[in-house]
């Protein structure tokens, strides 16, 4: 591209825009589908159930210690719509981008959501780009909105947790919460933290292979952390779940920035973990899948779901007292003193 | 953070548990000043682990809790002056004011800023020389010293666009001010670790020597907590107070020097409203002549009008311990996380926020 920066053209659908496609997203994202250019992706279908999802990106700073806006984007749909079980397959990038952007940065993003498609074995299908003066827009916005297919009569939801199944979690909490926190403001303490941004779809098809029946509900606690995935499950699904607070895996870094600013990790957001709810016949086996992934070898049983306390979550404290888990009201925020 | 593991070891807080099981032959009540003890003893299940027969009384230790109503509606209407920046710790964002918050201007477009440090605001004024930044100054001997720091450092360079408005408290006049309140019936108090660390286990010699009640500075972990509850324990049940600094490795008997020089240079001492407590004299910390330019009261001519409390709300009582939260008729109707009344529901060290956030099963555990 000639320019440096982005400008209103690129977004205005002439000249500028064509130029932005061809040779920045059609190279990156290359695929038959999209390489047609046509006004909406066609795409063939299966027989069955469809899992539908669409998520907007707005983070702040762009690019961060283990990933970037782009990656972000794709990750999350991919497993938003692997958390009900689908195999994600397509998905569509509406990206709006501020005025005066720099293209090299754009360059790098678009390349990371491409890796991160290749990497979790879906095709950016259809896409969008609008340019917004300087003031109206953050840098840069990305949408994106996916599908996926169901096998046979696989039923996960929030719902079916049952009093007597396990509570898994695929890995260490808070590590993308707190590596942004971190950039945030200039608030960059000399921490080892960065984001677990990954999708996790493959992590799913490992679990369903070994217990296909026996995954009832999974989640991936982006925002609003673990404690509020947890209490969405008790709620919809009318059990208590308790959890123990000794298990709950946290890097040690992560663990001494969350102390330091106040912030509890059970409410930091994660975006590449899941938890599961596992019938408890099966709970081992599908430990022991989890922790041959690369992404889930810090897997653990942080709890069990019981009839006790429906739709509230209860910690054992690592000293042996108890409380409630609560949903998390507003943002989290920096504590005073 | 590596050492904070051995203050959490599970034996260990149940062995200072049972020890403190033996001493509770009788009801006591103690009340922990600090709102961050208030936080620490949910968020670890401390209170689970205590006798039925031991009370742990929130007491005014949660800052922007005690901040008066019209220090609050002075904060909108700096937030509201044209040309400039309020700059606030993050606490203060969701507390109330009469008819909104510092979160509901924000989202009206005027420019607040959250900030992690005073020094944060200060680079805000030199990022930005045709505004005025003025720092919401909120808090005990704990923030004050930082706040101190960055009116001397906007002095030492000449930044005429830095201001703070001044509602500090100084913990140790509120104690006295509580043993003269009718209905509290304390017999120890668990005093404010961070504070302390500040201005030293000397600062409470005086209110020890004239009240003779047991007092033990902690800190915050639960065996900290644990231990200094055990220690108010044995002095309650042997009759013997004593003044004790049970938290060593941060605090000392005079405290920190330097941070304790410079808020003396900065500040002075003034008469402070509380939510609960009412005037105290001595209680507050005021910009002293000296450097009267950084004061943005004096600055602005802020109007600070007298300011009633939110209707019904019983945030003065629970501050002072003569309400717990769920006594409160607001609670948890009216008044909740999602739609705070009083500061005490919205504040993360606010008692009634604490006690709805952890404390909310219908068994009754964690009294």
């Amino acid at each position: 591209m000639k320019n440096h920066t982005i400008a209103l053209d690129h977004g205005s659908g002439g000249l500028l825009s064509h130029e932005l496609t061809e040779k920045i997203m059609l190279p990156a994202f290359d695929n038959p589908v999209l390489s047609r250019l046509d006004d909406s992706a066609v795409i063939e279908s299966q027989k069955g159930r469809m899992a539908f999802s669409t998520d907007s990106f707005v983070v702040d700073p762009l690019f961060f210690p283990g990933g970037n806006i782009g990656d972000l984007a794709v990750n999350g749909t991919v497993n938003d719509i692997a958390m009900s079980g689908a195999v994600p397959l397509y998905l569509s990038a509406g990206l709006i981008i501020e005025e005066g952007f720099a293209v090299r940065d754009l360059e790098t993003i678009i390349a990371s959501m491409a890796a991160a498609a290749r990497q979790a074995g879906v095709s950016i299908v259809a896409g969008d780009t609008k340019v917004v003066p300087p003031g109206a827009a953050d840098k840069l916005f990305i949408n994106t909105s996916g599908v996926g297919w169901i096998d046979g009569d696989l039923e996960i939801n929030a719902a079916n947790a049952r009093a007597g199944d396990c509570v898994l979690l695929s890995g260490t909490m808070a590590d993308h919460g707190m590596t942004i926190l971190n950039q945030r403001e200039g608030l960059s303490f000399d921490a080892d933290v960065k984001s677990d941004s990954a999708a996790l779809n493959g992590l799913v098809a490992r679990m369903l292979s070994v217990a296909p029946d026996g995954i009832r509900v999974l989640r991936d606690p982006t925002r609003g952390g673990v404690a509020t995935a947890l209490n969405e499950i008790a709620l919809a699904s009318g059990t208590g779940i308790q959890i123990n607070e000794s298990s709950l895996p946290v890097r040690k870094s992560v663990s001494g920035l969350c102390e330091l600013l106040g912030i509890d990790p059970l409410y930091a957001a994660n975006e590449g973990k899941l938890i599961a709810i596992v019938d408890r016949a099966c709970a081992d086996a599908v430990l022991t899948a989890l922790r041959q992934d690369p992404l889930g070898t810090d897997a653990c049983i942080i709890g069990q779901v019981t009839a006790d306390h429906p739709g509230r979550v209860v910690m054992e404290t690592a000293i042996g007292g108890r409380r409630i888990v609560d949903m998390l009201t507003g943002g989290q925020l920096p504590r005073i003193c | 953070m590596e050492h904070t593991h051995h203050y959490r070891d599970g034996r260990l807080c149940r062995r200072l548990a049972e020890q403190i099981a033996s001493m509770c032959a009788e009801d006591i009540r103690i009340m922990e000043v600090c709102g961050t003890h208030t936080v620490s003893a949910f968020r670890h299940g401390i209170r689970t682990l205590l006798p039925r027969s031991l009370s742990l009384i929130s007491g005014p230790g949660c800052p922007v809790c005690v901040t008066d109503q019209a220090e609050l509606d002075a904060f909108i209407e700096i937030a509201n002056m044209p040309d400039t920046i309020l700059a606030t710790f993050g606490d203060l964002m969701r507390v109330p004011a009469t008819g909104s918050s510092l979160q509901k201007e924000k989202a009206k477009g005027k420019d607040i800023r959250m900030v992690y440090s005073t020094m944060d605001a200060l680079d805000l004024a030199r990022a930005n020389p045709e505004r005025q930044v003025v720092f919401a100054g909120v808090g005990f001997e704990t923030t004050a010293p930082t706040i101190a720091a960055s009116i001397l450092a906007a002095h030492a360079e000449s930044l005429r666009n830095y201001s703070v408005y001044c509602a500090h408290k100084r913990v140790p006049p509120a104690l006295d001010a509580l043993m003269h309140l009718s209905g509290i019936e304390i017999q120890g108090f668990l005093l404010p670790g961070h504070v302390s660390v500040i201005i030293g286990e000397q600062a409470y010699a005086a209110f020890f020597e004239k009240h003779r009640i047991p007092c033990v500075i902690a800190g915050f972990e639960p065996a900290d907590m644990l231990y200094g509850i055990g220690r108010l324990a044995e002095m309650i049940a042997s009759g013997t107070p004593g003044l004790e600094n049970a938290y060593g490795r941060a605090v000392s008997e005079q405290g920190n020097l330097r941070a304790r020089q410079v808020m003396d240079r900065v500040f002075e001492t003034t008469d402070a409203l509380w939510r609960g407590l009412g005037r105290i004299a001595d209680s507050g910390l005021a910009i002293g002549e000296e450097f009267a330019d950084f004061d943005a009261a004096r600055r602005f001519c802020v109007n600070v009008r007298p300011a009633a409390a939110p209707a019904g709300c019983a945030c003065g009582e629970v501050l002072t311990g003569r309400c717990l939260p769920p006594q409160c008729p607001l609670y948890a109707g009216v008044c909740t996380p999602a739609h705070p009344v009083g500061p005490c529901m919205v504040s993360s060290e606010g008692t009634c926020a604490a006690y709805w956030k952890y404390n909310r099963l219908s068994d009754g555990w964690g009294k």
